[in-house]
């Protein structure tokens, strides 16, 4: 059956044939304009004139638009509305949009816009979290506060301790597709725009507020991104909003995309962070208490950036249990672009602060790193301890009975404990499986072999030194905004047996319309090539979330599922009637159906529905159940279950230049019951990548007037194909999901980006090898930082 | 090749056809002819328009992307046959004229006219090779070609193609994978016969006669800096003249002592002649920018562009290269580090052209370093060779040269005098190595700070030292 079929990505033929089509390769009409921004020369400021006559004279332009000419809302934010599409008069970022200009060519438009006359009234930015505390520039009254148990007693009593902080980079998003958007006017008002984004709604939403129409008259369509990563779930915005705006004066088909640099200039990053530790633990290394202060720069606009920091908070214990905590979050307000989701959307940075204090733990009691996590992990989930019988829904034919999932023991020997553990945020954890991924891991990669190897290595060297280091991952699924936790999706079966599939997800190559199509396809008892994957598309399936927070297959998967049951069980109860049978006896199978002793293919199911006046189109929803979170006291129950998963890398250093380079990773990733494993591989494989990628070799940096310095793949280097580990080995871990999740999987975008962290213990673990003092290594651990580390480690 | 008149014609542009600069001045246009996909093609260019965006924007041949348009990610990954051979390119810098008599193959050329999949296309498919999809038309590209060439470095073919999805792994599978499969009858493109193109001199004679007459043009060779002026800052180039027809620029010549790189020799040709005699130099030529840009990048073109992070002038001057100028009919020579005058000033007239540069063949001592945030595709923080002869535990000789540590590739001649004549021992090193802050000044960028720079300077030399004592000094050579 379809489910659990390592098939390729549903457009694999269409990506190596070069036939899949992007926004900017869509074939435009006749006459369609194109557009780009003249954006800010400075950080801070007000604008004191702007003379854009040499702008409006340049060869191709058709019309420059500022705020004055906007005719409803100058508004792109995601939020709180503070973020306007074209300045107003004050400039907060050197890259913000100040004008549109509308061209009859994209090089036309990009020409123009460097022609305007901006002279503004300079202010002193705030560049840095040093600048933002100075200024108490900030987001929100002050900061948020968490707290578990009293820490203070706690890191008093404690017989140890440690304090530390760790510097964090952001990450620029790199997707290989810039921002793009197609505008094309219709009768009557109407817009329909094509976007490369991740949530098809928010551009409707915004693109009929910027046109003084309702939602129904906007129609946003979206096939496929190459490449989101968060990076266009809301920075899409402008892009859609100035294509309708410019269509809607102009009459004209209007596209816009961003060149690379203008993209990495005018677009948010993942949030930078600093993290402050302070943290009591006993002999054994099992932690008594921790204080965390997070600081992170927001960037001009709030945009994403409350719940990227209580995702930073959700995530400060990763996978440990904390006795008592107090977790503060200063969300500071910089003139620098405006921070947005990317791929763990805070979710990271926590998880790499409670790692840090792991790693200095045991360099304080010189124990092995991977032990002192094993000790403060939390309690294993009980036996059997799914949180609902696994048959509950049976994943094919209505008189299919076999089990959902290929497993059912959890635990093993560190099960069951009485106890339910709680994180910092007060949530049960009773699913937590690391127990014995991290046995299994460290046992298949040899670590305690190699850790000792690597010991003696390091030992003959003087110049290179080599690195090893453990680290785990838990992460919460569902997204923390409880609303956004719904799905739709619209399924029509056709008199051929052919299947039309809708549902409110976008693929951005995370392989998410494959792996639904294949959920529907087991629903139908059909072969995957029998159902149409289609656009994801606001006028089919309405009022959707966004495809992120790896919520993808989790909630369209459901929804689908639920459209197809509905429609199975419709022409049951038609074929059960016209054949005097039950329901119960009438099976979906190998593209058949078998009415008690009789048997047709699901085409001609479908067709003597269809001749029965059946309907054979239904919608499908979903909503993730036993969700509870106010985020203002930091407490309830904010995700359905966590994605665990755990990895062991290998890498070396060079103590005279810190260059540096991984050698081998394994990994073993929880994926529950893998919808598909090879898709699934692909995300383990490509998250750690970009995890180790963020912690690295990708430094953005940003000169003293706040100009972004690497705007472009020449200064600013994302991990290239040698970069890769030499060695690379990744498992699933393959158990059932303990929650009622489709087909028992899980989510799998996030979290295994956060295996890439142990490559940067790694390389803090072979720093040490050069000296006696904790290297206190900053990221991203570029060669100059790893150098810097070394004298460190040596002093 | 006097004005170009007889040959081109001026238009006056209009601002109908859509893909057209609309700029209200006189345009040279070019008649270029090369094969696209398999079929002949006739194009009457602007100089400066790209390949890529005529691809996509005349042609409709969508499947080759712009992801960065600067030649550092490799979307727009074509393969280009001539008389040397097929090679992989970045078609987003890369101007119709370069064209001019070479074949092109798109990845819509790279199935089969009846649409069988490539063995590397199928492979892609089978090892889950695609996620978004967006890079993967460049990545089909540069592993048809590399497939066709049986290559077996798939890191080294790929290094210029960035993917942010897979994490590479299942690319690198899928090229191992096709790597044996027979090269599909399609992907052989002939040559097609050309009549000489205008402003693409054949002769040296012609093109340096024409420079004099035209010091104001901009000479084009790989166009992997040029193409930046006009994809990123969007320059008007009035007058170009292109060198990559022009023979005697794409000369290496063997003498017994020494070895001649005509300017427009590419980097990939720098490559594979210094292998054997410059190992170390071949390992950072190895790195110097990527498949593409090597392919594309002339040894001429990284001299002459004057800038202080270029990777050939350090190694060069460390081998006491000398420099090739003609001017008209005159001719001269200087060692290499002469040229370097200041930060974007050259020791060149207007109308004074790099044809070649020489370097002695005998070397053993030499050693280059590349520092860069990324081994591969990167430019150096900091770019460090060392030429130092030492007999009978005595230094005799030392040249040393940086790139990244001044406004000109610079030598260090205060650590070379601290060198020669001494001992070549560990203190001999430390002291000569504190001689590099009498050497150099460097600043701080996105690249790295200038106190790194000064360090990673002095500790390379300490590098150096401990290479030639046979220590192990390269975490590139480390096995897991």
């Amino acid at each position: 059956m379809s489910v659990a079929r390592p098939l390729p990505h549903d457009a694999a033929t269409l990506h190596v044939t070069g036939a899949a089509r992007y926004i900017d390769d869509l074939p435009t009409p006749t006459g369609t304009l194109h557009l780009a921004f003249g954006t800010s020369q400075t950080a801070c400021g007000t604008i004191s004139a702007m003379n854009l006559a040499e702008v409006k004279s340049a060869p191709g332009v058709v019309a420059v638009l500022t705020a004055d000419d906007l005719p409803f809302a100058n508004d792109v934010s995601p939020s709180v509305h503070d973020e306007p599409l074209l300045t107003t008069g004050t400039v907060h970022y050197l890259g913000q949009p100040l004008f549109l200009v509308i061209a009859e060519t994209h090089l036309a438009a990009r020409k123009a816009a460097r022609l305007g006359k901006v002279t503004y009234q300079e202010d002193t930015p705030i560049l840095t979290i040093d600048d933002a505390i100075a200024a108490d520039s900030r987001f929100e009254d002050g900061p948020r506060i968490w707290t578990k148990g009293d820490v203070d007693a706690a890191l008093a009593g404690a017989p140890n301790r440690v304090r530390g902080t760790i510097e964090m980079g952001g990450q620029e998003h790199f997707y290989l597709e810039g921002q793009a958007a197609l505008a094309l006017p219709q009768e009557g008002g109407d817009m329909v725009v094509h976007s490369s984004t991740q949530h098809p709604t928010e551009i409707q939403h915004k693109v009929a507020d910027a046109l003084g129409v309702p939602m129904h008259a906007v129609r946003c369509e979206v096939r496929r991104m190459g490449g989101g990563f968060g990076g266009k779930e809301s920075q899409g915005n402008a892009l859609a909003v100035s294509c309708a705006i410019a269509a809607r004066a102009t009459g004209r088909p209007c596209k816009m995309r961003y060149d690379r640099d203008d993209d990495m200039i005018i677009t948010g990053k993942r949030h930078d962070f600093r993290i402050s530790y302070d943290a009591g633990f006993d002999g054994e290394g099992q932690l008594t208490g921790v204080d965390f202060t997070q600081m992170t720069r927001c960037g001009w606009a709030l945009d994403l950036s409350l719940p990227v920091a209580d995702r930073a908070m959700l995530h400060a214990d990763n996978a440990y249990h904390l006795p008592s905590a107090r977790i503060t979050s200063h969300r500071f307000k910089t003139n620098t672009q405006s921070a947005t989701a990317f791929r763990g959307f805070g979710g990271p940075q926590g998880v790499l602060g409670i790692e840090r204090v792991m790693d200095h733990i045991a360099a304080e009691l010189s124990l092995d790193p991977a032990l002192v996590r094993q000790r403060n992990y939390y309690e294993a989930m009980a036996e059997a301890g799914l949180s609902a019988p696994l048959t509950e829904h049976p994943p094919e034919g209505i008189s299919e009975h076999e089990t959902m999932g290929r497993g059912t023991r959890y635990g093993g020997k560190y099960s069951p404990k009485p106890t339910v553990q709680t994180t910092p945020y007060d949530m049960p954890v009773t699913d937590f499986i690391l127990h014995e991924i991290t046995e299994a891991l460290l046992k298949q990669s040899d670590y305690h072999t190699r850790r000792a190897a690597i010991t003696a290595w390091n030992a003959e060297q003087s110049v290179l030194k080599k690195g090893i280091a453990f680290s785990p991952v838990k992460f919460g699924i569902s997204f923390t905004l409880t609303h956004l936790n719904q799905a739709g999706a619209l399924v029509h079966v056709y008199q051929d047996g052919s299947v039309h599939m809708n549902h409110g997800g976008t693929e951005m190559g995370q392989g998410l319309f494959q792996k639904v199509a294949q959920v529907a396809a087991h629903r139908f008892g059909i072969d995957v090539d029998a159902v149409k994957i289609t656009a994801t598309d606001t006028g089919k399936v309405p009022n959707t979330s966004a495809t992120a927070a790896s919520s993808g297959s989790d909630l369209n998967g459901m929804a689908v599922a639920n459209a197809c049951d509905i429609i199975r069980d419709r022409i049951a109860a038609c074929l059960a009637e016209l054949h005097q049978t039950k329901t119960e006896d009438i099976r979906f199978k190998d593209g058949q159906v078998f009415v008690g002793g009789a048997q047709m293919t699901f085409a001609e199911a479908a067709q003597t529905a269809y001749l029965n006046r059946v309907s054979l189109s239904a919608t499908g929803f979903y909503k993730t159940p036993n969700l509870a979170w106010d985020r203002i006291k930091g407490e309830g129950t904010p995700f359905f279950y966590f994605a665990q998963g755990a990895a062991v890398t290998e890498v070396v250093i060079d103590t005279l230049t810190g260059e540096n380079r991984i050698l081998r990773t394994d990994i073993l990733h929880d994926a529950g019951a893998s919808l598909n494993p090879s898709l699934d591989i692909g995300q383990v494989e490509g998250g750690y990548v970009q995890g180790a990628g963020w912690l690295t070799t990708e430094e953005l940096v940003w000169d003293d007037k706040g100009r972004l310095r690497t705007h472009a793949p020449a200064t600013y280097k994302i991990p290239a194909c040698s970069d890769r580990p030499d060695i690379f080995n990744v498992g699933l871990w393959d158990q059932p999901n303990p929650a009622q999740t489709i087909y028992r999987s899980k989510a799998v975008g996030e979290p295994p980006f956060m295996l890439g962290i142990s490559a940067f213990l790694a390389l803090s673990d072979a720093v040490a090898a050069c000296g006696p003092a904790y290297p206190d290594l900053q990221a991203p651990a570029t060669a100059e930082e790893v150098l810097r580390a070394v004298k460190r480690a040596r002093a | 090749m006097g004005t170009g008149k007889e040959a081109g014609v001026y238009v006056a542009s209009t601002p109908e056809p859509p893909h057209t600069e609309l700029v209200r001045r006189l345009v040279f246009i070019m008649n270029v002819t090369f094969l696209l996909n398999g079929e002949t093609v006739q194009v009457e260019a602007q100089p400066t328009r790209t390949l890529l965006d005529w691809l996509r924007e005349d042609r409709g041949l969508c499947g080759t992307k712009e992801g960065c348009n600067e030649g550092d990610c490799g979307a727009c990954t074509v393969m280009v046959t001539d008389e040397s051979g097929a090679k992989a390119l970045n078609a987003c810098i890369l101007f119709l004229p370069q064209l001019h008599g070479r074949a092109v193959r798109t990845v819509e050329g790279i199935s089969g006219p009846d649409g069988t999949l490539h063995p590397v296309q199928q492979a892609m498919i089978d090892h889950h090779g695609s996620q978004c999809g967006f890079c993967t038309p460049g990545f089909i590209a540069s592993m048809a070609t590399g497939h066709l060439q049986r290559r077996r470095d798939h890191d080294d073919v790929l290094a210029g193609n960035l993917c942010r999805c897979t994490g590479y792994a299942p690319i690198v599978r899928a090229a191992e994978a096709a790597a044996s499969a027979p090269v599909p009858q399609w992907m052989k493109d002939s040559v097609p016969q050309v009549k000489s193109l205008s402003y693409a001199p054949q002769t040296l004679d012609e093109l340096a006669q024409w420079y004099a007459a035209n010091p104001d043009a901009t000479l084009i060779a790989g166009a992997t800096d040029v193409g930046l002026w006009v994809t990123k800052q969007l320059r008007a180039l009035p007058s170009v003249a292109f060198l990559n027809r022009c023979v005697e620029l794409r000369a290496i010549t063997h003498a017994e002592d020494t070895i001649h790189f005509g300017a427009a020799v590419t980097m990939t040709e720098v490559l594979e002649t210094v292998r054997d005699l410059f190992p170390s130099y071949a390992e950072m030529v190895r790195r110097y920018g990527s498949e593409q840009v090597r392919n594309a990048a002339t040894i001429g073109g990284n001299i002459a562009n004057g800038s202080p992070i270029g990777d050939n002038p350090p190694a060069l001057i460390a081998l006491g290269a000398t420099l090739h100028l003609r001017h008209g009919n005159k001719t001269r020579d200087l060692p290499l580090e002469e040229f370097f005058v200041a930060y974007g000033e050259q020791n060149r007239a207007p109308g004074e052209l790099v044809t070649g540069v020489t370097l002695p063949k005998d070397a053993d001592g030499l050693r280059c370093y590349k520092i860069s945030k990324r081994f591969d595709q990167d430019i150096s923080a900091v770019c460090g060779c060392f030429n130092v002869t030492v007999e009978d535990g005595t230094v005799l000789s030392a040249r040393i040269a940086f790139g990244g540590m001044a406004g000109t590739p610079h030598r260090a001649h205060q650590v070379e005098a601290a060198l020669t004549g001494k001992l070549w021992t560990a203190e001999t090193i430390a002291d000569a190595a504190a001689q590099f802050d009498a050497d150099y000044t460097p600043m701080s960028d996105m690249r790295a700070s200038a106190a790194y720079r000064l360090e990673a300077c002095k500790n390379l030399l300490h590098r150096y030292f401990a290479e030639i004592s046979g220590q192990a000094t390269s975490v590139l050579e480390v096995a897991p």
